[in-house]
């Protein structure tokens, strides 16, 4: 993690781990009478918004508003964007705004990367969903939550998630959530294995550090968490498999399916939900299914990489400097932060 | 760090070792339990990290004093320091409020060294965050002087007058293996006034 966080990838497994123990009290002050805290007065940070999203923005927008940042939401629709202004204005724009960190949803993959190197803005920019690239956000909740029910809230501080067997379902190819969260995943240890049919999953899976399955049934008793994801209409342009219904009958989870699992697995959502297509009313509303856990912990995790990355002088994680290769960065320890004196 | 450790420890100079350490926080305990007339609504919060240790110290013994539960917590300050755009992100620490939370209550802060003071400011505005309390005193190990901000403390156990190029380090048991405040040489231009 540079200034930006554009890329799961890009964290190191200390980076991750910061950023995790951090969420972990950031999640405290949700319970407080006053849930505020003055560190971010005085910046300001721009929730952009190419593609629809409810969850994603209001919890950016809470966990900004948490920290007293000055936000301003702006969505494509009936912005200068619906009357051909390209990225490059918009973020001039921006920029001359003087704004401090930008939060970007886009339909492009790349797109928050582009706007992060390209030099028309200063500001740190947060990728909150790009194409079918990433979306590290999620993917450090869906890691926050695990860790609190797989390892636990005060003894997982410091833990990673070595030798836990995570299984990934449902549409891997439009899904940058199953990206972002198959690479965080493996940096923390984590067994990860993707079950999809095969008209489902990218060209050059089979190069991703993850295992890869067909079959549901066999995959789940070998879970210690078990993510559904939302087969994406809207990003089909192609008869994937035959019916809706046969999908559901291979690939959704049931309370006969859930009943495989071992005792301890959770299942999750990143939201949002087709009941009856990739997850049945029983599963969702059971007392293992942490959709509604992950949501709130997307705010206390929100809330830690704003403060990691706007909250100083300089980010607390490591910078890669750019003559340092990736396996070198990977290696390196990655506290450049200053802890309180030992 | 270890060998910062090492050197810091090889020319500084013990001026509180274990046992008074120990009379130190008897004395205050004491202190707080005749100022509040009994310590009946007192709550200790400690400044992490030594501060925390401190605070269950005299936990301790002011239960041994007033033969009743005196609930103990800790305040992390990291989010309300007013340096944090001059240095990286800290790592943050945790903040434990006892179960009865603060309004009402005579809060006692305790922090190892007293400094600037300005540690001590942003707890009182983090307690603002937190409660009303009735009352907020401060209780420190050592105050080595040289405030730049009109707070002071109510109970001290060694009042230190030091000159800027000194670092008091204060170390503890719990963390640092022994009981112990040296008084050393200013190795480098920051990280003293912990």
């Amino acid at each position: 993690m540079q200034r930006h966080l554009i890329s799961a990838a890009d964290l190191t497994r200390d980076d991750a781990v910061l950023i995790l123990d951090t969420a972990e009290e950031m999640a405290r002050v949700a319970d407080r009478p006053i849930k505020k805290l003055p560190t971010l007065r005085g910046r300001t940070v721009v929730n952009l918004f190419f593609e629809d999203s409810t969850r994603t923005r209001i919890s950016f927008e809470a966990a900004e508003k948490r920290l007293s940042a000055d936000v301003i939401n702006f969505s494509a629709k009936g912005s200068s964007v619906s009357k051909g202004e390209s990225l490059k204005d918009t973020a001039q724009t921006l920029e001359a705004m003087g704004v401090d960190a930008v939060v970007i949803r886009h339909g492009a993959s790349g797109a928050p990367y582009r706007l992060a190197n390209s030099g028309w803005i200063d500001a740190a920019v947060i990728n909150a969903g790009d194409g079918t690239h990433q979306h590290p956000t999620q993917a450090l909740l869906d890691a926050f939550t695990m860790r609190r029910r797989l390892v636990g809230r005060d003894a997982g501080i410091g833990q990673d998630l070595a030798g836990k067997r995570i299984t990934i379902v449902g549409d891997i190819l439009h899904g940058r959530v199953a990206r972002s969260n198959v690479d965080l995943l493996h940096t923390l240890g984590a067994e990860v294995t993707l079950v999809a049919p095969p008209t489902l999953l990218p060209i050059g899976v089979e190069t991703w550090p993850c295992e890869v399955s067909y079959d549901l049934d066999s995959t789940l008793p070998k879970s210690d968490a078990v993510m559904m994801l939302r087969v994406q209409r809207e990003r089909m342009n192609a008869a994937f498999f035959p019916t809706e219904r046969e999908y559901s009958r291979r690939y959704g989870l049931d309370g006969d399916r859930m009943a495989k699992m071992p005792e301890h697995a959770i299942v999750m959502h990143p939201g949002p939900m087709v009941r009856g297509m990739e997850i049945t009313a029983e599963v969702a509303d059971s007392e293992r299914c942490t959709a509604i856990e992950q949501v709130a912990n997307g705010v206390s995790t929100r809330m830690a990489v704003l403060y990691l990355l706007l909250g100083g002088n300089e980010p607390a994680v490591a910078h890669p400097s750019p003559t340092t290769t990736l396996a070198t960065r990977r290696s390196a320890p990655a506290s450049e932060f200053r802890t309180e004196e030992k | 760090m270890d060998k910062q450790q090492e050197a810091q420890q090889s020319d500084a100079r013990p001026v509180l070792e274990g046992p008074d350490i120990a009379r130190v926080l008897t004395r205050i305990a004491h202190e707080i339990v005749e100022r509040a007339k009994g310590a009946d609504d007192v709550v200790l919060l400690g400044i992490p990290t030594r501060g925390v240790f401190l605070a269950q110290r005299l936990g301790v013994k002011l239960e041994q004093i007033t033969e009743r539960k005196i609930p103990v917590g800790s305040l992390d300050i990291t989010m309300y320091r007013d340096d944090l755009r001059m240095h990286p992100p800290r790592a943050l620490a945790r903040t434990e409020i006892p179960g009865d939370g603060l309004d009402g209550r005579l809060v006692v802060l305790v922090d190892d060294v007293l400094f600037s003071g300005r540690t001590i400011r942003a707890a009182l505005d983090a307690l603002n965050d937190l409660g009303r309390p009735r009352a907020v005193q401060l209780a420190v190990l050592v105050d080595r002087g040289h405030r730049e901000l009109p707070i002071r403390a109510d109970y001290v156990g060694k009042n230190l007058p030091t000159s800027l190029r000194e670092t008091v380090k204060v170390q503890l048991a719990e963390e640092d293996g022994r009981d112990t405040v040296l008084l050393g040489a200013k190795r480098s231009a920051r990280g003293a006034q912990q």
